[in-house]
């Protein structure tokens, strides 16, 4: 568990908040649909505040305008990985923004055990820091 | 307003046409110099300025905007035989319109167009040195202010602007869909290094994404800086592993001279920072200079405008903030303070909309009761993250995200390092505070006028959120602004 006020991982837009319902989730989409943008659905088991690339469940939908479609590709994720961290995320394809308009986490491990700070005594009294995943040290697939 | 105004034009003749005249020995009006053309039309490639101006009693204000263009560009007092060497038609800056400001006897607003070739490319210094010099402090006018600027595209394209921008910098953080969360150290001065960096270590493990250094922190004999640099990135690296979020502080790398800033920049980013902090006061070469540093080493820029109200805030003298916001986005900072309208400093809400305008938008169109004067067409230069910064607290949540929508820093200071259970829970609040409004604005609701009860609601199951409302339920600073628009009431936020 960690010790931070939440107890869990805090990245992404709602992790301060309850985890939100599929009827939640589903306003959360419709906004994004609102404005235009393409939602996508990744997922990993390696959540490191800059493992940026997760793993990508199929495509984003870029043709889709119906939240439901969203949410049922939702369900499919969570069932093939019921122990990841899942996240949604929306692109805006808009020029001079063309980047990620929302993410929030949708899916997450029952237990979080976070991670470490490696300290490396470098010269004078410099360090050199490294965020270390305590579950990461097992193989994929493995480690929540 | 497209119309050129003749209205206080009639009376002396233009001697351009006739050279002779034009350069014989003596002293001509400026109108008489070529520096008052009501029919010449602005070009593509012309920087703009709109010009307040207050005449002396008895100076035709016409003959006052002639004189504000001259001594902006090529003239001196009296006329000089040597123009004739030059293409000086070229040279000399056009006032081309004069306008009553609405509703204020005795002030004016005066059109000046500035050929391209006057600037150098690539740099403030030389623009500003042009714009706002010698004329300034014009024996004939009794106040002068430069309200707004329209720079032509094709200058726009030799800045490189902001070092990172907002998009990017969302993209390396990590952090999509709503504002950042900071807190300024305080207080802020006499902290230990030790003791400060408990500060930011508890602010950012409840839940900020930055901390800041204060504007007046560089060096001082209680707090070396290498010592502050070492204890906060043990704080920020620390926070960053026990919540799994990128964090940040903004590290003031302000020092006496280009030698130390530069000093204090490389070792923040030896130590792995990934933002620092400069202030307003050092200048704008010593910006642009560490703009270049900055690209090259992968660092967020931090803009404090320390010092910007001595000239920005009186209507009648000095530099809008809009037209500041604009030089800084073309020489290149990430974020910049630009007020909160409902803090503790001065800003009137639709004028500090428009400074957020300026550093976000890719075409920021004419927009009279937020002050800007000007299409401004950006030419894909980045964007600036805007910060307000400045007494404002968890429950006045609804109304910063309602006047400044997602790309903005909201910094609570006091409101996260007052809060009566601690820093920890301070933090809390405002990241509560946040995540309940997005979320509700995303599903619909009217957050302007339901935010209230949403944060009452949400401070059920929060007791630091409980703990904030109540603290501070009662403070408010509304009190009148004195830089507003000249077209629109000023909306309350009370």
């Amino acid at each position: 568990m960690m010790t931070n006020p939440t107890g869990k991982i805090t990245q992404g837009q709602f992790s301060f908040l309850p985890e939100l319902t599929d009827a939640e989730i589903r306003l959360q989409v419709d906004y994004g649909l609102g404005k235009g943008y393409a939602w996508s659905i990744e997922y990993t088991d390696d959540p490191h505040p800059r493992n940026t690339y997760w793993e990508m469940f199929g495509m984003p939908m870029f043709d889709l305008q119906d939240a439901a479609g969203v949410l049922m590709e939702l369900a499919s994720c969570r069932k093939t990985f019921p122990h990841h961290y899942i996240r949604l995320m929306a692109f805006d394809s808009t020029r001079g923004v063309e980047s990620i308009a929302m993410s929030f986490i949708v899916n997450r491990p029952e237990n979080e055990p976070g991670f470490g700070l490696l300290r490396q005594e470098v010269r004078g009294r410099s360090m050199h820091y490294s965020v270390h995943g305590y579950a990461s040290d097992q193989p994929e697939g493995n480690r929540y | 307003m497209n119309q050129p105004d003749k209205a206080f034009s009639t009376e002396v003749t233009d001697l351009t046409a006739d050279a002779r005249k034009r350069y014989t020995a003596g002293v001509l009006k400026y109108r008489q110099m070529g520096y008052w053309q009501p029919d010449y039309q602005p070009v593509e490639t012309d920087t703009i300025c709109l010009f307040r101006i207050t005449p002396q009693e008895g100076v035709d204000p016409v003959e006052a905007a002639a004189a504000v263009a001259g001594e902006s560009s090529t003239a001196t007092w009296t006329v000089v035989w040597t123009d004739r060497l030059t293409a000086c038609d070229s040279y000399r800056a056009k006032a081309y319109r004069v306008k009553e400001v609405p509703g204020t006897p005795g002030q004016y607003f005066a059109w000046v167009a500035y050929d391209i070739i006057l600037f150098e490319e690539g740099s403030i210094a030389n623009i500003t040195a042009s714009l706002i010099g010698n004329v300034f402090g014009f024996k004939p006018l009794k106040a002068i202010r430069l309200e707004d600027i329209r720079v032509p595209v094709a200058l726009v394209k030799t800045f490189k602007g902001p070092p990172t921008g907002l998009v990017v910098e969302r993209e390396r953080l990590d952090k999509f869909g709503r504002p950042l969360l900071g807190a300024t150290t305080k207080p802020k001065l006499g902290l230990s290094a030790r003791n400060y960096g408990r500060v930011i270590y508890e602010g950012l493990k409840g839940g900020l994404d930055f901390m800041k250094d204060d504007e007046n922190i560089n060096s001082q004999p209680f707090m070396h800086w290498r010592d502050r640099f070492l204890y906060v990135m043990d704080a920020v690296n620390k926070a960053s592993a026990v919540t799994g979020e990128v964090k940040g502080s903004f590290l003031n790398v302000t020092g006496a001279t280009m030698e130390d800033i530069y000093e204090r920049a490389e070792f923040a980013q030896e130590l792995g920072s990934v933002v620092i902090m400069l202030d307003l006061v050092i200048g704008w070469p010593a910006i642009q200079s560490m703009a270049n540093w900055a690209r090259k080493h992968d660092m967020i820029v931090h803009m404090h405008r320390a010092g910007h109200s001595t000239y920005t805030r009186q209507k009648n003298h000095g530099v809008s903030f809009r037209v500041i916001a604009k030089w800084l986005r073309l020489a290149g900072v990430d974020h910049l303070h630009t007020g909160t309208a409902v803090g503790k400093l001065e800003g009137d809400p639709m004028t500090v909309q428009g400074y957020y305008n300026v550093c976000r938008d890719s075409y920021t169109q004419q927009d009279l009761p937020r002050g800007l004067f000007f299409d401004q067409d950006w030419a894909d230069l980045k964007k600036v993250m805007p910060v307000a910064s400045g007494g404002i607290h968890a429950g006045q949540m609804h109304q910063l995200i309602d006047l400044f929508g997602d790309d903005v820093i909201l910094q609570f200071g006091g409101g996260t390092i007052g809060h009566p259970a601690g820093i920890q829970a301070g933090a809390v609040a405002n990241r509560v505070a946040l995540e309940t409004i997005i979320k509700a604005r995303n599903e619909g609701c009217d957050i302007k006028n339901e935010g209230p009860e949403i944060l009452q609601k949400a401070a059920q199951s929060c007791t630091p959120l409980k703990q904030a409302l109540e603290t501070w339920k009662d403070v408010t600073f509304n009190y009148a602004s004195t830089d507003t628009s000249d077209f629109a009431t000023t909306p309350s936020v009370a």
